[in-house]
């Protein structure tokens, strides 16, 4: 396995800056808007985001949750394990805002349809949008495009991108594994 | 663990800890599902379950339909009173036919213990047992276990008592298997004409003074006397077993401590537990029934989830 860095520590946290001020010139002042991080890994995006908006935009009520999509995937009976579900938290109504969904990796664009699902759940918002840290560009199976993304990457399909977080990882960090 | 060990839940038997750990884990998922304005998901949407009852139910027939719809599967409901095994079918005819039309997974409550056992060793289809005579009922068993979880938060060192008629209970059963495999002490209360002769076999203790055992318990489980199921007596009156082992508002006060009150249902009032005591702020009764659902929509996820679809097979 070879690890490259796509984005180090601080051209993570420039990217996730220039991100946020993207989302202010669209939304103002995130009064009508809310921020929805995809469960499992892209609640880390949504919760930095959420901090850089508040400091930006002085709201200290900026609405963010999680969603969990397992049960709206479409390969459920497909794979060798079941997928284990992790928690949706949703404390505010979906109905008629706009909703920022965000994850950190845009791949095959499998998992945001299924976001997209899940969430209708809610509600029905009256527009949503997508944010991603990196599109590996050319992969998609589904007709799906981000409205704003951190940085585009060429892959190949053996190659992976993780996103890791001083939360868990112990550095801010994006890397891409492939095999040599 | 993402998975269960197990291709079918017959009973609480076979299964492990990780896998009692897993369906909770799970119902809780599908716990917040059902508290939603929009209470569907659509996993098992490909999926096409029958619920085949050869014995009166409520609640378990009704929890485990709600956990199915919930799930998007589609169903087909089977009661024996109206169907043609009063016609002389045998079990694996009626089945086969049912399965003929595309059928992937059964939830089967049979009079006999040890039907969905037997099922399961010749029909191909997941089976799930909602209760075979005076064996197992292992959802009762796991959604009792994660409401007492949901309460007191483990079930690890926990007294628990089971009161009544343990003899004739598949309930008693399977919670004595999954409470232990959860680290839960269990002690067995009730006439020793209704306690089992081996159930010292199982490291259960015994108790025939009710009073004794409450003082003991943490949670107490009162269970039904099952007058259908007994051919013989088993003690003198109802109103003597009331007064012995009904469970009194009065009895409860006596105790220097609080202890959580279940009962699976259906409850006779006035016989093993009364109104007040049914009714009181002691009483989880209808959280049970609550999480029913929840468990009952986790067991079907993670089952259905170990089969594949016909299209790839």
């Amino acid at each position: 396995m070879k690890e490259r860095v796509i984005l180090n520590s601080k051209e993570l946290e420039f990217t996730l800056q220039r991100l946020c001020y993207e989302l202010v010139e669209n939304h103002g002042n995130f009064s009508n808007t809310a921020i929805l991080g995809l469960q499992p890994r892209g609640i880390f995006v949504a919760q930095r985001i959420h901090t850089y908006l508040t400091t930006i935009t002085g709201n200290k009520k900026i609405e963010k949750g999680k969603i969990d999509i397992t049960f709206h995937r479409d390969d459920f009976r497909r794979r060798e394990s079941v997928l284990i579900p992790t928690p949706t938290e949703i404390d505010f109504i979906l109905e008629g805002k706009k909703v920022i969904l965000i994850d950190d990796v845009l791949y095959t664009g499998r998992t945001i349809r299924a976001g997209l699902d899940a969430m209708l759940a809610f509600g029905r918002p009256s527009l949503v949008e997508l944010l991603v840290l990196i599109d590996r560009r050319f992969t998609r199976h589904l007709p799906i495009q981000a409205n704003y993304v951190g940085k585009k990457v060429d892959t190949i399909e053996s190659e992976r991108v993780l996103v890791q977080w001083k939360e868990t990882d112990k550095k801010d960090q994006i890397l891409l594994y492939s095999q040599k | 663990m993402n998975k269960l060990s197990v291709n079918h839940l017959l009973g609480i038997k076979d299964l492990i800890k990780d896998d009692i750990e897993l369906i909770f884990n799970t119902a809780d998922n599908f716990k917040e599902i059902i508290n939603r304005p929009i209470k569907k998901v659509p996993s098992l949407r490909d999926i096409t379950i029958c619920n085949l009852f050869f014995e009166n139910s409520t609640r378990t027939k009704l929890s485990f339909e709600l956990a199915e719809k919930r799930l998007s599967a589609d169903i087909i409901n089977f009661s024996s009173s109206s169907s043609s095994v009063s016609k002389g079918e045998t079990l694996i005819d009626t089945v086969n036919n049912i399965l003929s039309m595309k059928v992937d997974m059964l939830v089967m409550r049979h009079p006999n213990a040890g039907a969905a056992a037997f099922l399961s060793r010749n029909v191909n289809a997941t089976i799930i047992n909602a209760g075979d005579g005076a064996h197992e009922h292992p959802t009762q068993a796991l959604l009792d276990a994660y409401s007492i979880r949901e309460k007191l938060g483990t079930l690890k060192d926990k007294n628990i008592l089971i009161v009544g008629d343990i003899l004739h209970s598949r309930v008693a059963l399977s919670n004595i298997f999954c409470l232990q495999k959860l680290g839960a002490n269990v002690k067995v209360c009730g006439p020793s004409t209704l306690l089992p002769k081996y159930i010292s076999s199982l490291q259960v203790e015994t108790e025939t003074d009710l009073n004794k055992a409450l003082q003991w318990c943490d949670v107490a489980m009162m269970l039904r006397i099952q007058l259908e199921r007994q051919q013989i007596k088993y003690f003198p009156s109802l109103r003597e077993y009331s007064m012995l082992y009904g469970l009194t508002l009065q009895k409860v006060n006596k105790l220097n401590k609080e202890i959580l009150i279940m009962h699976p249902g259906p409850i006779n009032r006035g016989v093993e537990i009364t109104s007040d005591v049914a009714d009181s702020k002691h009483s989880i009764i209808l959280n049970q029934v609550e999480n029913g659902v929840a468990i009952r929509m986790a067991v079907l996820y993670l089952l259905a989830g170990k089969t594949k679809p016909t299209a790839t097979l």
